[in-house]
């Protein structure tokens, strides 16, 4: 038992229908092959039209590179993320952009992934591919990471057998609370938590934001007949870039067998005061 | 008064409810145990407004000889905008300039502040780098620039960014005090909805909090440094927001951010990353740096701390005191600087 190489070619395609793209898949231990025209970074803005992004060689530690970095981790989390086991964006090691024709634009990176809980940190490379045109597909992704993922099934298997009793219900709210503390009892659900918006933040990430979760407003165990724990949430999230705090209703759930699964998702709009 | 055609504006919407907010405020204080002084401080803890304004008060009570309180101004809503002045004497010295707490959410910002604040006064006739910059200069920490805004976080929403000012024929709340500067004002990097969280307000320095802040760095006339501290993302940036063209003083700004972050960096192993605001993290207009570089400060500074996004803006308090030691560190180098290449 126990996890296999980390070595995984997958390609995430968009949860609102198939893409209109045709993106070819890649053989992994292909580094980029798009040779910059020129090593300095073309960064023309235009006026009125929206930026014009960078391409080429980009600059690792300025914000194109870090934002599609960022939809890297989304991803992780969406296939890995759990109860114990989470990523975060360490850095952006090299990156590189094209546009793909009049269909959209590519990133390739080499980022240094931390699992948080763990403590690890790893090297992974991943394309990011960002669609044109309305209504806005979510983002492409591809990832392959270096290491062995942690075994966590029996943290997991623990977790999954206290709760899936229901006798009594997990309820909960503001987690973090305002002084960013967190009952031991409770972090794993907010790592579940960070998982499970995680498939909103990689649904809404464009070239234009950057997401992280902010708090969890209310999560609320329901019982289901089913493996799985259901969980009912509004969760808060924060987009950098907008410095908006956007505010979701999320229906999900998690098994050790299953992962995280989304059932519904759905923004409401946020109180004015 | 609509009857008889007079236009009017209304200042606040219920004055029975601001008075409320107050009276619970001042009953929650008085329950808490009160430190008695600066060392009975609680350091590692997330304080109420008027916690810090007794802080404010206790610290310079306590160092009379080197700690003024001044008042610059008041809030929106009439609340003091204190300012902490470090001077070991002379007339108007060359000085430098600290903020913390302009964007209320961001509570790391005014909780180191109030560390600078206690290390500053540890620190002098110890720290020989630190003696030397307050022998020949001075130092301005303003810890809670948006007091309404840090009150507001506190008694009703943990995730507000702006002021509280009420704007005219909406019920959006509020105008992000570091896009109401007089530079680049309203220009793209801020919105011009009263709704959104980056609304730079009807005009530049609208804003009371901004508008005594930027009388007084007038009127004072040698301030050498302004450095204003944000979170999170762990970012150290100099100007400009507003534009992509370069700083007249880019090449030195980034040596000296360089120096900086690695300094911060030295402590905990903490990584920053550092460059123009526009490159960095976004374009944004009518930022405070950038309005003191264009007045003449040349080190102007803006740190984004802890984190990277994991707690963000809910940073445990456990790490208010590391986040503030190395922050320290690198606030130190840049005082440093200023203080040995005078421009």
């Amino acid at each position: 038992m126990g996890f296999r190489g980390f070595i995984v070619l997958v390609v995430l395609m968009g949860m609102r229908g198939g893409s209109t793209a045709a993106i070819s898949l890649k053989d992994v231990s292909v580094h980029p092959i798009f040779v910059a025209a020129s090593q300095k970074e073309d960064l023309t803005v235009e006026e009125g039209d929206g930026d014009v992004m960078a391409t080429g060689e980009l600059n690792p530690n300025h914000f194109p590179a870090r934002r599609a970095a960022k939809v890297v981790q989304h991803y992780l989390n969406t296939r890995y993320g759990s109860p114990y086991r989470l990523f975060g964006l360490e850095e952006v090691l090299s990156a590189t952009a094209e546009d793909v024709d009049d269909t959209g634009r590519r990133y390739h990176l080499q980022i240094s992934a931390h699992e948080i809980i763990s403590n690890r940190k790893q090297k992974c490379s991943a394309e990011v591919f960002f669609p044109r045109g309305e209504p806005t597909q979510p983002a492409e992704v591809k990832a392959s990471c270096e290491e062995l993922l942690q075994n966590t099934t029996a943290q997991e298997e623990a977790l999954y057998q206290r709760y899936k009793g229901n006798h009594s219900l997990l309820s909960a709210q503001y987690i973090p609370d305002s002084q960013g503390n967190i009952e031991p009892d409770m972090m794993p659900f907010w790592h579940l938590s960070i998982a499970a918006s995680s498939f909103i933040m990689l649904n809404e990430s464009t070239e234009n934001t950057l997401y992280n979760m902010a708090q969890v407003a209310q999560i609320t165990q329901l019982e289901t007949e089913s493996d799985e724990l259901k969980f009912d949430s509004l969760m808060l999230l924060h987009d950098m870039v907008s410095q908006e705090i956007l505010h979701w209703k999320l229906l999900f759930t998690w098994s050790p067998a299953g992962g995280v699964k989304v059932q519904q998702m759905k923004q409401i709009p946020k109180p004015h005061h | 008064m609509e009857s008889k055609d007079i236009s009017y504006f209304t200042m606040v919407d219920d004055l029975q409810a601001v008075l409320d907010e107050e009276q619970k405020e001042m009953e929650l204080s008085a329950c808490a145990q009160k430190p008695l002084n600066t060392e009975s401080f609680n350091y590692s803890r997330y304080h109420t407004l008027s916690e810090i304004y007794s802080f404010q008060d206790m610290l310079a009570a306590e160092n009379p000889n080197l700690v003024t309180n001044l008042v610059i101004g008041q809030s929106y809503k009439g609340r003091p905008l204190n300012v902490l002045k470090f001077s070991t004497g002379g007339t108007n010295r060359r000085a430098i300039w600290i903020d913390t707490g302009i964007h209320a959410r961001e509570w790391i910002t005014p909780a180191s502040g109030i560390w600078f604040a206690k290390k500053i006064v540890t620190d002098y006739g110890r720290d020989p780098i630190l003696t030397d910059i307050l022998n020949s200069m001075d130092i301005f920490l303003e810890i809670v620039i948006n007091p309404d805004g840090y009150e507001y976080t506190h008694s009703t929403n943990r995730l507000w960014r702006k002021n509280r000012k009420l704007n005219p024929r909406t019920n959006c709340v509020g105008v992000d005090l570091n896009r109401n500067w007089d530079s680049g004002f309203g220009t793209r990097g801020a919105s011009s909805n009263p709704c959104s969280e980056t609304y730079h307000g009807p005009r530049a320095h609208s804003e009371s909090e901004v508008k005594s802040i930027m009388d007084f760095v007038k009127t004072h006339g040698n301030i050498k440094a302004f450095i204003s501290i944000h979170s999170y993302s762990q970012l150290l940036m100099y100007p400009y927001g507003y534009t992509r063209n370069p700083a007249k003083d880019q090449a030195e700004l980034d040596r000296l951010a360089r120096k900086a972050v690695t300094d911060l960096g030295s402590l905990y192993g903490t990584h920053y990353r550092y460059g123009s605001i526009i490159s960095t993290i976004y374009q944004s207009s009518g930022g405070s740096i950038d309005w003191a570089y264009d007045q003449g400060i040349k080190y102007s500074y803006t740190f984004e701390l802890r984190d990277t996004g994991r707690h963000g803006f809910l940073l445990p308090s456990s790490q208010i005191v590391p986040t503030s030691e190395e922050t320290w560190l690198a606030l130190r180098t840049i005082m440093d600087h200023t203080l040995k290449d005078p421009y």
